[in-house]
């Protein structure tokens, strides 16, 4: 076997592979937008019009994307879910960039061990973590029973079921995704430069300002991009944390596809989805790829 | 004697990178062969292109009589020490000199017997059960060549064999490096940038800059007899003046006032330049013959002075003299000779 | 820098502490799962004794160990395609295909791998409604890029000198890989398939678009009761889910510290 029938073959793998479970079901996610909801199995019309079998047209229709800009519900979805997303994003990274400042600065031989405390709750289960704060967050809850207890509020706070609550969870549940490339940055980041900066007559905070926080924009750029894309499209958090006044469009999909069971309006909504996603995913590829690039 | 390997005019590219250009060079049979110059001045290259790491664009590689140009590294019998030595961390020592064994078919008693003889050979004998990280750096350089002596190749490729060592320990180490391919009568060819470590070890030294042989000459040579400014600027300090042939065949440099013999024909009104070491100029109290001048700038060096004299005409000569009569003061007049014989003429 | 130490304090008790709270109830007795009236393993002994969990956890794990490692060896192809065979034609589509699944929401893969599976059953009648296998490719759909990634990351660096070296010492391309590759790799398959595993067992957005009505996975009926109201059985199913998730990461990084201790040995 040459060198170049052996390198066709360790490349077909991820090509088919990714033709299979990536570009042909995003192609039938855009086929069936335009398709009309029908109670058939499956349940939306076909594609191709035929005639004993013979193709004698298409039959595709833009209805399901009229639908969506003629009612506010779903322009008022998107722009709740970009909201919430980004809300929570900024949060994370408030959160997130001290935390991975202190990993970055402890002892070395202490830096694995608060990684590893940061990434542990990411490999306990999601639905276990949203969970946890389901009981703690309700009416009859512990914040509010003991909240009740001290005498603090005579009635239970409504927390649960609030797009704050969303914006918790998903804080939550995405943090280590925020800590995890900050940190990768600001390890790395070389300590003579802060002293330099220092010893050019830089106070610590102008310092920060003017050499460490430019040094870690990428990993900023990159923990941000893992937050707020796949929030965008999160499905369970405010399912489980939001309330009814909650829109967010990964929620709409899903009523859609299993409770109306209308296939090519889901389609359609996701398709409109990856549209508002486009620019930061293509953003975090290349990120990506410069990362890859440089070792 | 026909050549071990052969490099004949070859060519290699990366992108609009010319790394190695047409280049062509013989080692012989016991012959130690460095290739010396900066950093991407295409040596490297040109060893991973003799190793089959690298498949040349064009020309071609000979091993013996065998045309290898297209051979994968692992069918060319000759082995490369790298620079990072390239030890397999999850292999002990012997399974690492081992390994090469191996894949030539040698099995059992004597896969055994030919590594301990390679880890005896560079005095390792006791720690082949050892990691490679439990060795020292001088200990872990030792492996990587026990690992290709073991193989008993024609040619051994050595890419910057002391860069990872202290310097003491270099010195010793080159020593060893000879004694052992005096008795194993096997090729050397040493990529290298440090030009004292070329000129102690190779037999013959190609200087290389921008992928191209400036000139391929043994030591002395070199340093003597350099062929052009970039080799003789490679091997130490140098004052290089340029002057015009005149009719009589001296040549008259014009910036120092003086008129010097030198050898080779040349045209009249032709531009030639002339190298002077600095060890090889006399500087004596002023009086008698020669290049009178005031000394502007010294530098005390141990076991010689560097002293610049600027000579009355504005040019600076700068002249390395040993520290043993009465050391000459800072704007102290003197003058300057020197023999014929150390003038050079380099082509421009 | 003080400041960032009290919000990494601060950060580390906001993850932990509703996990706590979790372990503490799943042994309460009263079936009301604020009030503390007492310590029970009622609740799990009723866990063991759901036939549904226990069915929708044996799915869950057979799901997860297939899909784990059918995804390392894609992620692994992968992973090795970037590390070294340097530039080829649509190295940067596959990067992007590579990497989009690492952000892509999970309704989308969901919906559109659901698409896929309809698709292929209306045209060749393959995995008629659907079941284990489809999981599988799914979950490995997006698990196989966080092994590339790992791969990637142990292979690219000075490692490619030992290849060159074994190489140059007679071993043919094979061995070069059997020898000296696969076991550079290890900690990064294993890794990598430990990640694709906890991953695929976590799932429950693209499961529940994928599976069919005789393969419920673990999460999905987790998320069902989690809607119909609380029950402290799922207290209890959350605190052994994590204790194993602790146990098996404990695990791991004995194995990590002991080989870091033979590392520091080095001069």
């Amino acid at each position: 076997m040459t060198s170049a029938v052996r390198r066709r073959f360790v490349l077909a793998i991820p090509w088919l592979w990714v033709t299979l479970v990536l570009f042909a079901p995003l192609l039938l996610v855009l086929k069936i937008s335009f398709a009309t909801a029908q109670i058939s199995v499956p349940p939306y019309s076909e594609f191709f019009a035929r005639t004993d079998g013979v193709i004698v047209g298409i039959q595709a229709t833009l209805a399901n994307y009229a639908l969506m800009f003629s009612d506010a519900l779903y322009v008022k979805a998107y722009l709740g879910s970009v909201k919430i997303a980004a809300i929570s994003t900024v949060i994370a990274l408030l959160l997130g960039y001290p935390m991975a400042y202190a990993i970055a600065r402890a002892r070395p031989e202490r830096r694995g061990l608060l990684l590893v405390l940061v990434m542990l709750p990411f490999w306990t289960s999601f639905l276990v973590r949203i969970y946890a704060w389901q009981t703690l967050l309700r009416p009859t809850g512990l914040i509010n029973s003991a909240l009740e207890t001290l005498g603090l509020i005579d009635a239970p706070l409504r927390m649960l079921n609030t797009p704050g609550a969303v914006c918790l969870g998903i804080v939550y549940a995405y943090l280590p995704f925020m800590v995890l490339p900050l940190y990768a940055r600001l390890e790395k980041l070389d300590p003579a430069l802060l002293e330099a900066a220092a010893d050019l007559g830089a106070k610590p905070w102008r310092a920060f300002l003017s050499v460490t926080l430019p040094l870690s924009l990428p990993g900023v750029l990159a923990g941000c991009l893992l937050v707020f894309i796949p929030a965008v499209g999160e499905y369970v958090i405010p399912e489980l944390m939001g309330g009814p006044d909650t829109l967010m469009i990964g929620k709409i999909l899903w009523t859609e596809f299993f409770n109306n069971r209308d296939w090519p309006l889901a389609s359609a909504v996701t398709v409109i989805l990856l549209i508002v996603l486009v620019a930061p995913i293509m953003l975090f590829q290349a990120v990506q790829a410069r990362a890859s690039r440089s070792p | 004697m026909a050549p071990v390997l052969r490099i004949d005019a070859v060519t290699k590219r990366f992108g609009a990178v010319v790394a190695v250009d047409d280049v062509s060079i013989d080692i012989g049979a016991n012959e130690c062969v460095a290739l010396l110059g900066a950093s991407g001045c295409g040596k490297t290259t040109l060893l991973r292109i003799m190793a089959g790491l690298e498949q040349p664009d064009s020309g071609r590689v000979f091993i013996g009589d065998d045309d290898v140009t297209a051979a994968p590294p692992y069918a060319r019998p000759v082995n490369m020490m790298f620079q990072s030595y390239a030890l397999f961390p999850h292999m002990t020592v012997h399974e690492n000199v081992a390994f090469g064994l191996k894949q030539d078919g040698i099995k059992g008693a004597e896969l055994t017997v030919r590594a301990d003889e390679a880890l005896k050979a560079v005095e390792l004998g006791d720690l082949g059960a050892r990691k490679p990280h439990q060795l020292s750096g001088g200990q872990r350089q030792r492996v990587a060549l026990a690992r290709c002596i073991a193989k008993r190749p024609r040619v051994l490729l050595l890419d910057e064999p002391m860069a990872a060592l202290d310097k003491h320990l270099r010195e010793r180490t080159q020593l060893e490096l000879l004694a052992l391919r005096k008795r194993l009568g096997i090729s050397f060819v040493v990529v290298t940038h440090d030009q004292g470590e070329a000129m102690a070890m190779a037999d013959r030294v190609a200087v290389m800059e921008n992928g191209r042989i400036l000139q391929l000459a043994p030591p002395r040579d070199l340093y003597e007899r350099p062929a052009n400014i970039q080799v003789a600027r490679f091997f130490g300090d140098i004052n290089v003046w340029n002057g015009v042939a005149r009719s009589d065949g001296a040549v008259e440099i014009a910036h120092l006032g003086i008129t010097v013999a030198v050898d080779g024909k040349h045209v009249p009104g032709e531009s030639v330049a002339v190298a002077l070491r600095p060890e090889r100029i006399a500087v004596a109290p002023v009086g008698g013959p020669g290049l009178r001048g005031r000394i502007e700038d010294l530098v005390y060096l141990g076991s010689g002075t560097t002293y610049f004299v600027r000579t009355p005409l504005g040019g600076v000569v700068r002249v390395l003299a040993p520290n043993t009569g009465t050391p000459f003061a800072h704007g102290e007049s003197v003058t300057l000779t020197w023999p014929a014989a150390a003038l050079m003429v380099l082509a421009p | 820098m003080k400041p960032a130490r009290s919000v990494l304090i601060a950060g580390l008790i906001f993850l932990y502490l509703p996990l706590l709270v979790v372990l503490i109830y799943s042994f309460n007795a009263s079936r009301l799962v604020t009030v503390w009236t007492g310590f029970s393993t009622t609740w799990y002994g009723e866990l063991f004794a759901d036939r549904q969990i226990l069915a929708a956890a044996g799915n869950s794990l057979i799901v997860a160990v297939l899909s784990a490692s059918l995804a390392t060896v894609i992620g692994t192809s992968a992973g090795l395609a970037f590390a070294r065979f340097g530039s080829f034609r649509g190295r940067a589509l596959l990067t992007g295909a590579m990497a989009a699944p690492l952000v892509l929401p999970e309704v989308i893969a969901g919906i559109s791998l659901l698409l896929l599976f309809v698709a292929l059953e209306q045209t060749f009648d393959w995995m008629p409604g659907r079941g284990l296998t489809t999981l599988v490719i799914a979950h490995a759909s997006f698990t196989m890029s966080y092994v590339a990634v790992i791969v990637q990351a142990r292979l690219s660096g000075t490692d490619r000198d030992l290849e060159e070296a074994a190489a140059d010492l007679g071993a043919k391309p094979f061995t070069v890989f059997r020898a000296i590759t696969l076991p550079m790799l290890r900690p990064a398959l294993v890794s990598g398939w430990l990640l694709a595993f906890i991953l695929s067992l976590d799932d429950l957005v693209i499961s529940s678009f994928v599976a069919g009505p005789q393969s419920t996975t673990l999460p999905m009926v987790v998320f069902s009761s989690i809607r119909l109201g609380v029950s402290p059985k799922i207290n209890a199913l959350a605190t052994i889910l994590i204790v194993i998730t602790l146990a098996a990461l404990a695990a791991a990084a004995w194995i990590g510290l002991s080989r870091q201790k033979r590392r520091a040995l080095q001069p």
